[in-house]
């Protein structure tokens, strides 16, 4: 397929945002059972803030990628089928959730506002955020389906591609949680770069798995079922068309082969073992700079994961554009 | 229920692409709007079709043959592109199960067009909305024009009759007994779409005779010579026997 730039850029911030707020609210959870230092309510606020930013700029980036962004109001209607208009509706309630969630920190509002006391400190935000929480699940599976559904587009049909796609936007929130721990409360650093370094490792083994599971598949398709002939040599003369369409641009991600198989090494190596060393070093020196290298290292190869993720899948209707003529 | 369909008969084409030309005329002057080309006349043309004819070299050079074959929207009967849309703006009807896009909803997201195995959706650079064979429905309703010219623009202006039209679901249809009777059929069957459009397969009329059917078996005489009659005036054995 060919990656269009407003996808990768989508599925990459609000895979962030999710994270971090995951992280935010994993972090407040601990807080709340007196295993972490509980936070002021300005640090959930802020941090809230920064996921809401990327969540909308995600948001941002989908519209480009429409060709009637006017009428993007219609794509809620067809939830019951469409994992797409699913994933338009889920990703503005998270978008709200995550800013209901940080302006409730703001306004330092828990549950004595209703005249119920529960004697927990932030039980209020306790509440929207696990709601949150859900939703942002919820929007994880979305995301990840509306790719795994297509089955003839099998290297992304797989429950490997909702996984990954939890795994590798929450290991992204979490690195980025840990950079913004080691600026506002860095009590949090080895908490949220702890677990960046889990989920980073086991997004590692479900990402590897998909590439593996990737090599090896026997494309169900073949020329012969294309065209229903049976035969064993058979050679396309012509496509019909001198020129290019969309047939041959949307389908095809048009890199030379060395590049396409550097970025998936170059990907490998951004992603996990840098990141990994880097949030190692930075959790130790506690320096704001090393983490903060961690995550835009991490960032960067994640956007080049997508477009490998994108260039990878192989349309079977590719078959019928083999040879121009 | 009515299942409109095309059977294409890769026996008959010649891949003359009159069906192409055809298609894309009556589709561009339809008041959906046209259906813009781009340096048509340039280095790099390129253009949004419903229908095009590929060729295909089946076999190796001097035991092959030539297959064309016309390729458009397959109006499947369990189309995977129609629940992906988010907005209901690609549709099969009920009335004749023909697979539509609403051009006034689709935000064009492009992402039919990854659903259709078969690459049968095109995108419209200019009108920025996916667009797709429509089996001509501007057409084959229009009461204006005389009955036997309601039917898809490439099925009139094909000159050999490799385009045959008719409903599927109706097994007395001219469509259904050439897809009974000459193997019609499916493209791509693995991935469980059904589509209704069907392809006839390239076949041989052959004459099979064995080297013995070439000699007179039954020949008394093992050769092949004039029978010895007898005398004219001698009565026969159909004279002589009381049969």
């Amino acid at each position: 397929m060919h990656p269009a730039f407003s996808v990768i850029f989508l599925t990459t911030l609000i895979g962030t945002g999710q994270g971090l707020f995951l992280a935010l609210y994993t972090g407040e959870s601990y807080a709340a059972v007196k295993l972490l230092p509980a936070q002021d309510g300005a640090f959930y606020a802020w941090g809230s803030l920064v996921s809401v930013v990327l969540l909308g700029l995600g948001l941002v980036a989908s519209f480009f990628h429409l060709g009637h962004p006017e009428r993007a109001w219609r794509t809620a209607t067809k939830w019951r089928t469409s994992w797409l208009s699913r994933e338009v509706i889920v990703l503005p309630a998270v978008l709200g959730a995550i800013a209901v969630y940080g302006a409730v920190h703001a306004l330092g509002w828990n549950l004595s506002i209703f005249g119920i006391d529960t004697g927990v400190e932030n039980d209020l935000t306790l509440i929207l955020g696990a709601g949150g929480v859900l939703l942002t699940f919820a929007l994880f599976l979305c995301t990840g389906m509306i790719y795994a559904c297509i089955k003839f587009l099998q290297e992304w049909s797989t429950w490997l591609t909702p996984v990954n796609y939890l795994l590798l936007g929450t290991a992204s929130g979490f690195s980025l949680a840990t950079v913004y721990a080691a600026m506002l409360a860095p009590e949090l650093v080895n908490f949220f770069g702890g677990w960046a370094i889990i989920i980073l490792v086991s997004a590692f083994i479900t990402r590897s798995a998909s590439l593996i599971r990737n090599a090896r598949l026997k494309p169900k398709s073949s020329l012969q079922t294309a065209i229903g002939v049976r035969h064993k040599t058979m050679t396309q003369r012509s496509q019909g068309q001198m020129g290019g369409s969309f047939n041959t641009r949307e389908f095809l991600h048009g890199a030379p082969m060395w590049l396409f198989r550097s970025i998936k090494w170059t990907f490998l190596v951004l992603v996990f073992p840098i990141p990994l060393i880097l949030l190692s070093l930075g959790m130790n020196e506690a320096s704001v700079a090393v983490l903060l290298s961690a995550f835009g290292i991490q960032y960067l190869g994640l956007l080049l994961e997508r477009w490998f993720f994108f260039a990878q899948a192989n349309h079977p209707q590719n078959i019928y554009y083999q040879t121009i003529s | 229920m009515t299942q409109l369909a095309l059977v294409i008969d890769l026996n008959v084409c010649v891949g003359c692409h009159a069906c192409v030309t055809s298609c894309k005329e009556w589709n561009t002057s339809g008041m959906a709007g046209g259906m813009a080309d781009d340096n048509p006349y340039g280095a790099d043309p390129t253009g949004t079709f419903f229908n095009r004819v590929q060729t295909f070299e089946v076999g190796e050079y001097p035991c092959s043959e030539t297959v064309h074959f016309p390729k458009s929207c397959l109006h499947c009967e369990d189309p995977p592109c129609v629940p992906v849309c988010p907005t209901g703006a690609s549709y099969k009807r009920e009335e004749d199960g023909i697979v539509l896009v609403d051009y006034d909803k689709c935000i064009g997201c492009k992402y039919c067009s990854w659903a259709c195995p078969y690459g049968a959706r095109e995108f419209d650079e200019h009108e920025k909305v996916m667009k797709k064979c429509t089996l001509c429905v501007d057409r084959i309703y229009d009461e204006n024009i005389p009955e036997a010219e309601r039917k898809p623009a490439c099925v009139r202006a094909c000159p050999t009759s490799a385009r045959l039209y008719g409903d599927v679901h109706d097994p007395d249809s001219e469509v259904s007994v050439a897809i009974r009777e000459a193997g019609g059929y499916q493209l791509m069957p693995e991935w469980g779409t059904n589509p209704a459009n069907h392809y006839l397969p390239r076949r041989k009329t052959k004459i099979r005779i064995h080297e013995d059917e070439l000699v007179r078996a039954d020949n008394p005489l093992k050769k092949e010579t004039d029978r010895p009659t007898g005398p004219i005036d001698e009565p026969t054995l159909d004279d002589s026997t009381s049969w």
